[in-house]
């Protein structure tokens, strides 16, 4: 049976087991490898997505429910990392390895709609079930503060531009 | 995982490629074979490439997993080619047997490429000079080179002019050519955006995970769930039935050297199919002996073990009748327990590998891709130059990534399945099959004298050891004790026992290795002595540091002294950011504790609260020596990541183990630091002008130690149990 859904705007169309996680189908079925899989038991927060603008786990989402509903992951944010959350995570130089972060980002970006001006003990509580084994925590703290306008980040931040 | 010193011996080799390019490339392996007097043939391992635009692209040779090297080394090299930052190019290099070894590991890298890097570069910018200053019929020595050009008074000419005539000039002596003095540096020492992270925040980074071939399958493995156990039996007719599922079959394990487990495999279409036909098995397990391994069997192993005489490994004055001597309450005796801990990569283990009849290809986030080509060529018989290794990037590494088991099972399975594979490992392979940082044991005994002075320091310790599991003949405490080789505390008389403790759980490096033990226990034990001398436990540590001093290695004459100047620096920039002795309200408190790892100084102080028996970590402040500091802003980024790692492993993940298996088997189990547990961290790098040592690493070790001394200042408890249980504090 074909499941077809939203993604990043473009309704796509899908022939699997409909007990299918979202993830795998993004990233096996649709080859949007930008979301993650950590822990496929929603404990991570690596595979977060947007369906219908709030953030879910995809790893946990059958693909049967999302159904015509919008999905947006990572790579739909935008074009070219103009996201002011992807602007401000560059410029706090927040990932390390990088691999829990467009969970992150994604997570950061919905929070932000429901919170546009948090205080920082906010942020902690919105953020504070994703996990970065690269203890990235402190950068995403102040980048989120960043997009939200509430700071100009780190002191010391460094140069923009560059080697890329 | 030791970090290697390199020499200007490092050999550079010029040579034209593909039109007017200029490439220099530095014979990493060339210190290997100076020194065992071979021919030196050359693999080039990093390069500088210029074209006739001017363009420069420089090629680092190093696996990227977050630490920064895909920025840190190129800065290297700019900086001496004298190009500016904004107009350098990054790529990696690709593996193949003429790079040499990539292996990346031991917070090496920028230690080990720092002289190659800095020779292949000035080579490379007086060649530039020296082709200019021919052009315009003038001595090279009144030319000078600054932001990818060659001048002399105000003229002025682009590498990109000049490249076609420099790579036909020979390339200067790698002893004598002209390295930038350290006030010349305009990159070096000034933090640089990092060249990784645009691509990691719009998912466009291609990890292992993300590699995606045509015709690719996708590959689980059944492992035993107890170590060391194999398949007697299984029916995979339930599995096959799946639809997706391509194929079933057993793969064995490998054994010395590598460890992998073998298990049965299933192939199928999508990663999810093969999970879910995985569930499907029906395997009867042959599980060993290692059933009846317990973490509460191994505790009773190691604590008859240091009840025991143990083997003597050092010796220096008499530490028995240093503690006969002093009076019972100047004399203190604890047992320090730390247990495993997984690693816990954010990506799980995965290796995407295709063999053909006469080539293979893998696509492998290892951080030692020269060991999967060797892999892949004995399982295949494959001669290396047909077998091409890609390095991904990696959503961590800490040690794991150096293994060679996946790449091993993802190959067994490719040469089954032919066509491209990538193996998988769920979460739950990924924690059950972890090579784990060792469980260990420590009785630690002492003495102070009525001055203050440390007249006996004794460490029994046992462990699984590392050195044991990978090589049965070796001496089992030679990757165990590591630091405890260079006391940095004056003390009397010092002794160091060992033994090690037999188990079936498979171990290996881990973030910072025994540094992340030794390291726990020895500055747990000194803030113990401080107390039983009635000292402030900094100013007792300042004063057992003594006048400047090089502490040698008595096991290895060619390690390099620790230096107690720059312990003590470490030590002093902490505590006077960290307000040292200012007071704080009830139930607060601060440590403090240092470490030297890595050839880097660290010290950390930790300001905490108890509040309802629970511990909130307020606030770290970190001070480093780590020579020359590259990238201020990337070292900065690794030591705050080592200390929550670091303060992970103190609060809140362990592995234990019951009926020979991990209990812990996903993040709901094996829990991690999370935001609001992550206090502000403030990092500050002193200045230095001697050669960079290792980063990723030596944050770690004084954390652990830093945050329960201040949880003993707070309330009078000592941890000497890690990670820090509910009731501890109660
Ligand atoms: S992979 Fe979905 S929460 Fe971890
Ligand atoms: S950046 Fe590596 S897990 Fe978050």
């Amino acid at each position: 049976m074909a499941i077809s859904f939203e993604v990043n705007g473009e309704t796509r169309s899908v022939e699997v087991d409909p007990k299918t996680p979202l993830l795998w189908v993004l990233r096996d079925s649709l080859n949007l490898t930008g979301t993650k899989y950590g822990c496929g038991i929603a404990a991570c927060g690596a595979c977060t997505v947007h369906i219908n603008g709030e953030p879910a786990r995809s790893c946990s989402y059958p693909v049967a429910s999302v159904a015509g509903k919008k999905v947006t992951t990572i790579e739909g944010l935008s074009r070219d990392r103009s996201h002011p959350v992807q602007q401000a995570w560059i410029a706090e130089q927040v990932p390390e390895c990088g691999y829990c972060q467009s969970g992150q980002i994604m997570t950061a970006v919905a929070f932000l709609e429901k919170h546009p001006r948090p205080t920082s003990a906010e942020v902690d509580e919105g953020m504070s079930n994703n996990i970065c084994r690269c203890g990235t925590a402190q950068r995403i703290r102040k980048a989120v503060l960043r997009a939200a306008g509430m700071t100009n980040g780190s002191a010391d931040q460094v140069g923009t531009g560059g080697a890329r | 995982m030791t970090t290697q010193s390199l020499s200007r011996r490092a050999l550079l080799k010029s040579g034209v490629a593909a039109g007017a390019t200029l490439v220099i490339g530095v014979d990493i392996a060339g210190r290997v074979r100076a020194e065992a007097e071979k021919p030196v043939v050359s693999p080039l391992s990093a390069w500088i490439k210029i074209d006739q635009n001017g363009f420069v692209t420089l090629v680092y040779s190093k696996s990227e997993m977050g630490q920064g090297v895909s920025t840190s080394l190129p800065m290297i090299l700019a900086d001496e080619l004298s190009v500016d930052w904004k107009d350098v190019r990054v790529e990696h290099a690709a593996s193949t047997p003429a790079y040499g070894d990539q292996g990346t590991g031991g917070s090496g890298s920028v230690a080990g490429m720092w002289m190659p890097l800095r020779i292949a570069g000035a080579s490379a910018r007086e060649m530039l000079i020296t082709a200019a200053a021919q052009r315009w019929n003038v001595a090279g020595t009144e030319c000078h080179a600054k932001s990818g050009a060659v001048w002399h008074g105000s003229d002025k000419l682009g590498y990109g002019e000049l490249v076609e005539s420099a790579s036909k000039l020979p390339v200067p002596d790698a002893k004598t050519v002209r390295l930038k003095k350290p006030e010349e540096f305009t990159i070096i020492g000034h933090s640089q955006p990092r060249t990784d992270i645009p691509a990691k925040v719009d998912g466009s980074a291609v990890y292992g995970l993300d590699v995606r071939v045509p015709g690719m399958v996708y590959a689980v493995v059944a492992r035993c769930p107890v170590f060391g156990g194999k398949v007697k039996t299984f029916d995979a007719t339930k599995a096959r039935a799946v639809k997706g599922v391509l194929d079933v079959f057993v793969i064995e394990p490998v054994g010395r050297g590598v460890h992998s487990w073998g298990g049965v495999v299933v192939v199928a279409e999508t990663t999810f199919t093969a999970m879910q036909a995985r569930n499907q098995l029906e395997i009867e397990w042959d599980y060993g002996p290692a059933l009846s391994e317990s973490s509460e069997t191994l505790r009773r192993q190691f604590r008859k073990l240091v009840d025991s005489n143990m083997k003597v490994v050092l010796q220096q004055g008499d530490f028995e009748a240093a503690l006969a001597a002093a009076p019972s309450e100047k004399k203190i005796e604890c047992d320090y327990e730390l247990p495993f801990q997984a690693h816990a990569t954010m990506e799980p283990m995965n290796c995407t590998v295709h063999v053909q009849n006469d080539r293979a290809e893998a696509w492998a986030p290892s951080q030692s891709p020269t060991q999967v080509q060797d892999v892949i060529s004995q399982l295949t018989g494959l001669s290396k130059n047909k077998i091409q290794v890609h390095t991904p990037f990696m959503g961590g590494g800490f040690g794991r990534r150096y293994q060679a088991d996946f790449p091993t099972e993802a190959t067994q399975i490719a040469k089954q399945f032919r066509k491209p594979v990538q193996l998988v490992w769920s979460r739950e392979d990924d924690m059950t099959h972890d090579f784990y940082r060792p469980a260990s044991y420590h009785r630690l005994s002492g003495a102070v004298d009525a001055d203050g002075n440390i007249t006996g320091w004794r460490h029994k310790c046992t462990s699984t050891s590392i050195a044991e599991w990978w090589d049965p003949g070796s001496a089992p405490e030679s990757s165990e004790l590591g630091c405890t080789m260079q006391m940095p505390y004056l003390t009397k008389s010092y002794k160091l026992e060992y033994l090690p403790a037999a188990s079936a759980v498979p171990r290996a490096w881990w973030r910072s290795v025994e540094a992340s033990v030794i390291g726990f226990v020895m500055e747990s034990f000194v803030d113990e002595l401080a107390h039983a001398a009635g000292k402030d436990p900094y100013e007792f540590r300042i004063q057992r540091l003594g006048e400047s001093r090089l502490v040698k290695d008595p096991s290895d004459s060619r390690e390099r002294p620790l230096e107690t100047a720059r312990f003590k620096g470490v030590l002093q920039l902490a505590a006077g950011k960290g307000n040292w002795g200012k007071p704080l309200s009830r139930g607060e408190g601060r440590g403090i504790a240092a470490h030297y790892s890595f050839h880097t100084y660290v010290a950390n102080l930790a300001e905490v609260a108890i509040e309802n028996g629970h511990v909130r970590v307020k606030r770290i402040v970190s001070a480093v020596d780590v020579g020359t500091p590259v990238n201020p802003d990337g070292i900065r980024a690794q030591v705050e990541s080592a200390i929550v790692y670091g303060l992970t492993a103190a609060l809140k993940s362990q592995i234990t183990i019951e009926n020979g298996r991990a209990v812990q088997t996903n993040f709901n189990k094996f829990t991690t630091l999370s935001m609001k547990e992550t206090p502000p961290i403030e990092v500050y790098i002193v200045p230095s002008t001697v050669a960079p040592t290792g980063i990723g690493e030596p944050g770690l070790p004084p954390t652990a130690p830093a945050l329960t001394n201040a949880i003993f200042a707070a309330t009078g408890k000592r941890i000497r149990r890690l990670p820090i249980q509910p009731g501890d504090l109660a």
